[in-house]
């Protein structure tokens, strides 16, 4: 099955995972600007990372027949820099008409501080401004629900944000329900470690349906498995549901949420591809 | 929308819940053990050793949201007010 990763850190992967990826049917994937596994120490840093992410990282995903979308941001964990972020913040716009660039993201808390607060508000004015979607990232383990509600209140208290427009990532059992009645679209992340397998996102599925729903592998620096999307597609064919529930949940709403951005210009692998209907099928096979 | 029967799911689930419960029991004796011949457990791990307990509580509850609640017993808590608390305007 065709499907597309929208959360995926491929700066952080290998090229044969863009291959692995490939074969099992990933044909497109967005990846979130995020922490590089190190704090930058300048503007000029991210500019650079930002040129990666719409520059390199799409050809190199090219290779394999694979669309790399991004979305642009300074993460949360590098937000506690207040002065950094701002700078940061106000060198995006030269980015965004990249015709790779989705919107403002992963933007949201980590340790659920002041100062991560502040410049997710400053982010949430960046992308308002500029009429761009919002990909939030929300805190692990204990952090999460705090997180997810503080995230939700900065959310629901503007009323220029369009719910329709924005993903919350990294859902689990206390937080999914909380996005998804306010509007919002949620996004699973699967992970070997600290966050979500696909027997319970396969559950979440269940329980909530997948209207806004959508599963992401996060494969950034930490153990992650990139294919972890598949693994849920084989999860879920193997309890028995239709294939386009699974599609829904694996294709079509990446699809639909990403359309909502300017520059994401989809191309559907092509079905009919080796097959030339200009040309008239020969009657019968030569003998 | 899950039309599988329970006892299909139980069964297919059985081997692997059965294999989880042996590790925890194997980790608290694990501990235990360390405990007999060493000295007690900090404060902050002995209120993560109580966690365990009231987690292990849950899962005995009858209701379908023994994962939900387990995840909110591990959670910090939400204080509504804390725009508030932290000075940031709204
Ligand atoms: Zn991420």
């Amino acid at each position: 099955m065709d499907y597309i990763d929208p959360h995926i850190h491929m700066v952080s992967r290998i090229t044969d995972d863009y291959e692995t990826l490939a074969r099992m049917g990933c044909v497109a994937v967005s990846e979130p600007a995020f922490w590089a596994g190190f704090d930058r120490g300048s503007v000029d840093g991210f500019r650079d990372y930002f040129r990666q992410l719409t520059e390199v990282e799409p050809r190199r995903a090219a290779t394999y027949g694979i669309q790399l979308y991004c979305w642009l941001c300074i993460n949360a964990k590098e937000a506690e820099n207040v002065s950094l972020s701002r700078d940061v913040i106000a060198m995006i716009p030269e980015f965004l008409d990249h015709p790779n660039v989705l919107g403002i993201g992963e933007i949201g808390l980590n340790k659920n501080t002041r100062n991560e607060s502040i410049i997710f508000l400053e982010h949430l004015e960046l992308a308002i401004k500029y009429n761009q979607s919002i990909l939030i990232h929300t805190p692990h383990l204990e952090d999460k629900f705090q997180g997810t509600q503080m995230t939700l209140d900065m959310l629901c208290d503007d009323s220029r944000i369009n719910r329709s427009r924005v993903l919350v990532d990294h859902v689990e059992e206390h937080t999914i329900g909380a996005v998804l009645d306010r509007g919002f679209w949620a996004g699973m992340t699967l992970y070997p470690v600290s966050k979500c397998t696909p027997e319970r996102a396969a559950d979440m599925v269940e329980i909530y349906g997948a209207e806004r729903l959508m599963a992401n592998s996060a494969g950034d620096w930490g153990p992650s498995k990139p294919t972890a999307v598949p693994d849920l597609i084989f999860e879920l064919r193997r309890r028995g549901h239709n294939e386009s529930l699974i599609r829904k949940l694996v294709y079509d709403n990446p699809i639909e949420f990403f359309s909502q951005s300017d520059n994401f210009r989809f191309q559907p692998r092509n079905v009919d591809h080796t097959v030339d209907h200009t040309v008239e099928a020969p009657k019968a096979l030569p003998s | 929308m899950n039309q599988r029967h329970a006892s299909t799911v139980l069964d297919e689930s059985f081997l692997s819940v059965r294999a989880k419960i042996l590790e925890i029991g194997a980790a608290l004796d694990r501990v235990d053990r360390a405990l007999e011949d060493g000295p007690p457990l900090d404060e902050d791990l002995r209120i993560r050793r109580d966690k365990i307990d009231d987690a292990i509580r849950l899962l005995l509850s009858e209701r379908p949201d023994r994962a939900e609640r387990i995840q909110l017993l591990f959670s910090r808590k939400y204080a509504p007010g804390w725009r508030t608390d932290m000075a940031i305007d709204s």
